[in-house]
């Protein structure tokens, strides 16, 4: 039966997007992680999805979504004055991460609420799966 | 004889394959809300079971040149199927579906309208379960009808 394919497409939906929470946990981990003395400090990262064909058929009616690519934010590093601190350089400076914790937040409420969405399309699917095999009964 | 008995159960029959297709795009396009780029699909209920029933007078609709609207498109927020060039996605049977038509644009030129699309699939799990009490009916009739009891 083609609803089969449903928990396909909403199957990849969850699974990127716990990957997109993945990646937002991991930014907000390291809101404030410090560059080492070679300048290279954590960069914020954020996922790109694309949409895949799903259920072997090409009629375009099953579309489920990957994660195409996870990018490095190009804004650069923050610089803090912090003269106390143990990598500060010459000039009292320590570069820190360029993750903004409100976009962070922001994209996190987001994935959940997709999540979300995607389970329920799923519950319904399933729902209706069982109540079409219970015809006639 | 028995083409009277059942045809009221076919053309159920029918209704929910085109119910079950309806909620597997509507699927896609909840699965692909945060995507860039995607277009959401949908399909004329209406077009489709006359299409499946193979009766004329309904018209699904048909591919047309960009930008133009056919006057006899029956369903309101759906637009006539412009096929993509080179889309690796469509096959030939995709010219039966159209493009929402979205009515807040994106920034990242997603189509999808996760409200809209929510109330359609509730809208259409609640049509399938429909059909499945008239299916279950129609044959409780039916066999009511068979054991003569």
């Amino acid at each position: 039966m083609s609803m089969f394919s449903i928990f396909g497409v909403s199957g990849s939906a969850l699974g990127a997007q716990s990957q997109r929470l993945n990646v937002v946990a991991s930014n907000l981990a390291n809101v404030d992680a410090v560059a080492g003395p070679d300048g290279q400090g954590y960069r914020a990262r954020q996922v790109v999805f694309e949409t895949t064909p799903m259920g072997g058929d090409t009629t375009g009616a099953s579309n489920g979504v990957r994660v195409r690519d996870i990018l490095e934010s190009p804004e650069p590093l923050k610089r803090v004055h912090d003269p106390s601190h143990p990598l500060a350089d010459e000039f009292g400076y320590v570069l820190q991460s360029n993750v903004n914790p409100v976009e962070e937040m922001v994209n996190m409420i987001s994935a959940s609420r997709s999540y979300q969405n995607n389970v329920e399309v799923m519950n319904t699917a399933k729902t209706l799966l069982l109540k079409t095999l219970q015809i006639g009964q | 004889m028995f083409d009277k008995l059942t045809s009221g159960l076919a053309f159920q029959g029918q209704a929910l394959v085109a119910r079950a297709e309806r909620q597997r795009v509507i699927a896609s396009n909840i699965a692909n809300a945060d995507t860039p780029n995607y277009r959401a699909r949908d399909f004329d209920f209406k077009a489709a079971m006359a299409q499946a029933l193979g009766q004329t007078g309904y018209q699904v609709a048909r591919p047309v040149a960009p930008g133009t609207y056919q006057s006899d498109y029956r369903a309101t927020a759906h637009l006539p199927l412009n096929r993509i060039q080179g889309s690796q996605l469509l096959g030939e049977a995709d010219k039966e579906m159209g493009y929402t038509v979205q009515t807040q644009p994106a920034m990242d030129d997603n189509s999808v309208e996760l409200d809209r699309e929510r109330a359609n699939f509730v809208d259409n799990s609640v049509r399938y379960e429909a059909t499945l009490r008239f299916i279950n009916g129609g044959s409780k009739t039916i066999l009511t009808a068979i054991t003569g009891q």
